[in-house]
């Protein structure tokens, strides 16, 4: 297939960073300086850098909200805090972990690192990418914005009614979280659609579908899963809001509504995004854990597709969250085996990490202790889930903090170590400075041992019978000593994120310099300088395998991949197009430069929302015309972005 | 329960951090609505814990056995190479993993279907309703006056199954006694059913386990199995109604409680009958109140009546602007009602 633009093939030239060419490219990539190129700008690797500090941030507050609520029970019968302030804190640590930590660091890696694995320039829509990122933080604002007031959402993240209704929750507090999960999650669907038109797309030629790397098989997967789970939670929180404001009856069982039914489109979203927010998570081990292992992981197509089933398998298991609703038994006994097959996809991924080491040669880096660690916590968290998947057995331990244990063991070790592990092994692709590696190692030990101490014995206190979301408890009931210890763990493990957070702004200033590929890892993204060009790649290279930086010494055929020379593209901002499965050269897509667009796009649908929730019929109004108005402007055509596809044969 | 595990883990106070069997803790567990759960759970448990060992020791072999102190510094000297013999892991692993997967599915029908299946006819209904912060209690039975209605501590006879319909009067709440069954939800619009026996009498502690709200925290239950004497004998007591008291001083507590009180709260036998409270008949036969916040004495009595919101922080009960004397006569009044 040829590759042609209205009148020219792209040339194959060899080029570096010094290159002439490279000079024009750095003009048309390189944003402009001062505020305005700092709001304006679309380039993902500075997108994925806002993304991953703005969910650190969140990843704090939460924190902290956590520690309080672990002073208040510390000890039993408690008065730190009120009973009030004690359900707002965990409604927001919940809200705050999931939805503004937990996916949007993931938004973040992948953002930043998809244009680098895939050899491409920038994302499918580069001024989705910034509108996504925009929406996420107003939204992130607009969730708090109750909280500092005192008047924060209270019903936990899952927001059961009719507790979560009118009648029951007359303040704002509901309408803030019902509100602000739908402009959140049009961030969400905006930045999932982007992922899945980039993977399709905008891979360098000859980067097959099978020689992506996990990260993009698990950010993909978790994409594909979020443009069906979203329009669920988006759905509920809109029809809560209308039960509210509006008047409608849709969960009011007063009226022949059916509280159930929030249940119902909570989980169909909520099992769905746990693994969306593991997903690519398990996907950065999978492609860093080796580069310390010395060697390829093994099982790649097996984890590929175990990572595709525990999707396709999390759409069939949101009534484990239901067990105890009083559901036809023989439903229930469906969804528990659905649950418990999970199993199967999880233990090809554990026997492939653990393969892949022990058929390797470990390297003691800071990071690799992060990723062995969380292979443990893995296993951990997945047996205690198989557990609370056995139907009868999970009327027990549901709502005890044996499935806060659980969530932690999934969430933190899972997503957060790494996550941790992830930025010890990025940091110098991004910064072009290495980690200070001893205090990573004792920032690991702090964290891996205050982790256990915390979360292990919550199985404990379930297995005591202590329930979720009670702010204090009696002296009698035998929880006393255990909590105290798992408090004294949860301070620990903060002391651990502390030394990972003080790592980072030490080695930001006083790192080593790094090369281009420190770790010698396999991979595109090191093939290019630290911290990266503007552009990305002097040049589009050409792929030939899984491992375009080891072809040489794996020896595994006689195809070699090109780095060094490749496609130049260097008129104006452009990147190759390629095919959906063998990526091969399609088209010449010229990408858009910086734009107040996006912006201005989320200012507007963000002020929409607020006039929602102030009952304010003309902000609303005047709100919505900006947006469409801003639409327009954003879609106006631009010379300079016509593309023509022609000469297919 | 007495098998060798449950007493394995009565043994294990030090792992546990914990007194022998607090009154929530399930891993011993005393009826056969429950039983073969916690068997299921030991079960479940324990492979569990083995497989967590069996990978744990892996890892750990793993990651020592030929491993690189990462100030061995350049990678770049590093071999790199692709050993052939990984997929033989996921293979094993994988297979080992799905066949006690596939044993641990059945077994879990078989509880299933064992725990959700009636052993033989109830010896009684009992009809629970559960409102923030409290649970209200309605013995059913044939004959209509013999159907009574108390609140938070619920009698049953010893070695019977108790069946148990359970309905909301607000919000969700979950009906759960950890040592006698599994939860079960309590969801408004929808009557949600489930049964239990006590094998042993005593008193069983349960709690509310959905988030209901604020006091979330303090909505307890009790189950007391009692001998089938002993119980016909309490059923006995509830059935009776109140009469005139003796003292003038309770006589003045009745007329304070008919102002005061019985808006909300009624007494058997009494007019007018408020339903929006806990049914205080016999309320001297109950050992808590405030749904397991207070031990059942008049001190405690009168703090929550003069004000139930520094006991309680929003507690549907209101304040009682009562003179010390009034306080004092409607206390000695309600200790009349055994």
């Amino acid at each position: 297939m040829a590759v042609i633009e209205t009148d020219r093939a792209p040339i194959i030239a060899r080029a570096t960073d010094d290159s002439p060419s490279s000079a024009t490219l750095r003009q048309s990539w390189e944003g402009r300086p001062g505020v305005g190129g700092w709001l304006a700008t679309v380039d993902h690797k500075e997108i994925g850098k806002r993304y991953v500090v703005t969910a650190f941030i969140f990843l704090i507050i939460g924190g902290l909200e956590a520690l309080v609520m672990r002073a208040q029970l510390a000890r039993p019968n408690q008065t730190l805090l009120t009973p009030e302030q004690y359900s707002q804190l965990f409604t927001m640590h919940g809200i705050t972990m999931i939805f503004l930590y937990a996916l949007p660091v993931l938004s973040g890696f992948s953002n930043y690192l998809w244009p680098l694995l895939l050899g491409s320039r920038d994302m499918a829509f580069p001024r989705l990418n910034a509108l996504s990122y925009w929406v996420f933080l107003f939204a992130g604002i607009f969730l708090y914005s109750s909280f500092v007031v005192g008047k924060g959402p209270d019903d936990g993240w899952f927001n059961y009614v009719p507790y979560a209704s009118l009648a029951y929750n007359p303040g704002p507090n509901i309408d803030v979280y019902a509100l602000g999960m739908v402009l959140l999650g049009i961030s969400t669907t905006v930045g999932s659609m982007n992922f899945i038109v980039t993977l399709a797309h905008t891979r360098a030629p000859g980067m097959s579908i099978n020689r992506v790397p996990i990260l993009v098989w698990g950010t993909l997967t978790a994409s594909v899963g979020n443009l069906f789970a979203v329009p669920a939670v988006s759905l509920a929180f809109f029809m809560l809001w209308m039960d509210r404001q509006v008047g409608t009856h849709f969960f009011d069982s007063t009226a022949g509504g059916q509280p159930l039914l929030w249940q119902h489109l909570f989980w169909m979203f909520g099992h769905p995004w746990v693994y969306a927010i593991v997903l690519p998570a398990m996907g950065i081990v999978s492609d860093a854990l080796p580069t310390f292992c010395r060697r390829p992981l093994v099982g790649y197509t097996a984890v590929a597709l175990a990572t595709v089933t525990t999707m396709v398998l999390g759409f069939g298991v949101w009534v484990h969250h239901m067990f105890a609703s009083g559901l036809p038994i023989l439903s229930l006994s469906f969804f528990g085996a659905a649950s418990m097959v999970i199993v199967i996809p999880s233990a090809v991924a554990v026997f492939a990490w653990i393969a892949t080491i022990w058929t390797g040669r470990p390297v003691f880096t800071a990071a690799f202790l992060y990723f062995a660690g969380f292979v443990l916590l893995f296993v951990i968290g997945g047996v205690s889930g198989f557990m609370t998947a056995a139907v009868p057995l999970d009327w027990q331990l549901t709502r005890t903090y044996f499935v806060v244990a659980h969530l932690h063991y999934v969430i933190i070790g899972i997503n957060v170590f790494p996550v941790v592990g992830g930025v010890y092994y990025w940091f110098p692709k991004v910064t072009g400075r290495l980690m200070n590696e001893a205090l990573g190692k004792w920032s690991f030990w702090v964290m891996f041992s205050g982790f256990n101490v915390a979360f292990f014995p919550m199985h404990i206190l379930g297995l005591l019978g202590m329930p979720r979301r009670i702010y204090t408890y009696a002296s009698g009931l035998g929880w006393g000593t255990t909590n105290l210890i798992v408090t004294i763990g949860a301070f620990v493990f903060a002391t651990g994120i502390l030394l990972f957070f003080i790592n980072i702004f030490l080695s930001l200033k006083r790192g080593q310099p790094a090369s281009a590929n420190p770790w010698d890892a396999a991979s595109l993204e090191w093939s290019t300088s630290s911290p990266p060009p503007a552009y990305n790649f002097a040049v589009i290279p050409i792929v030939a395998s899984r491992y375009p930086l080891w072809e040489d010494r794996l020896d595994e055929g006689p195809e070699r991949s090109s780095v060094g020379a490749g496609m130049l593209l260097d008129r104006g901002r452009e990147t190759i197009g390629t095919t959906l499965l063998d990526a091969e050269p399609d088209v010449i897509l010229k990408m858009p430069g910086d734009s107040y667009a996006p912006l201005l796009l989320a200012l507007a649908m963000t002020a929409a929302f607020v006039a929602l929730l102030l009952h304010s019929r003309w902000g609303f109004g005047i709100a919505a015309v900006v947006t469409v108005l801003t639409s327009i402007g954003w879609l106006w055509p631009e010379r300079s972005l016509m593309q023509i596809e022609t000469g297919h044969d | 329960m007495n098998s060798p595990v449950a007493l394995l883990f009565n043994k294990l106070p030090i792992l546990l951090v914990v007194r022998v069997e607090p009154p929530m803790a399930y891993p011993r567990t005393f009826g056969p609505a429950v039983d073969p759960i916690t068997r299921l759970g030991w079960g479940l448990g324990i492979i569990s814990l083995v497989v967590i060992v069996i990978i744990g020791v892996l890892l750990l072999a793993g990651v020592l056995r030929e491993r690189v102190a990462s100030s061995a510094a350049n990678p770049h000297q590093l071999a790199v190479h692709r050993d052939a013999g990984g997929m033989a892991w996921i293979y094993v692993g994988g297979g080992i993993s799905a066949l006690v997967l596939v044993g641990c599915m059945a077994w879990t029908l078989l509880v299933t279907a064992e725990v959700t299946k009636l052993p033989s006819t109830p010896a009684l209904t009992v009809q629970v309703t559960a409102s923030q912060w409290w649970w209200s209690l309605r013995y059913l039975n044939a004959k209509p006056s013999n159907i009574f209605t108390t609140a938070n501590e619920i009698h049953i006879p010893v070695g019977q199954p108790v069946r148990f319909e359970l309905a909301s009067a607000d919000v969700i709440h979950s009906f759960w006694i950890p040592q006698l069954a599994g939860k079960m939800d309590v969801i408004p619009g929808q009557t949600n059913v489930m049964w239990l026996q006590a094998d042993q009498p005593g008193t069983y502690r349960g709690q509310c386990a959905a988030y209901c709200g604020r006091q979330h925290a303090h909505m307890a239950l009790f189950i007391v199995a009692d001998t089938p004497q002993d119980f016909a004998t309490w059923q006995d007591r509830q059935l009776t109604e109140t009469t005139a008291p003796a003292t003038e001083e309770n006589r003045r507590g009745e007329r304070i409680f008919q102002t005061h009180c019985a808006a909300c709260h009624t007494i058997r036998g009494m007019n007018p009958a408020g339903i929006l409270g806990p049914d205080l008949s016999h309320l001297m036969t109950r050992s808590t109140i405030a749904a397991g916040l207070l031990a059942n004495t008049p001190g405690n009595l009168a703090s929550w009546i003069s004000n139930p919101e520094s006991v309680k922080a929003g507690t549907r009960m209101p304040a009682q602007i009562l003179s010390e004397p009034d306080l004092a006569a409607v206390t000695s009044y309600l200790n009349t009602l055994h």
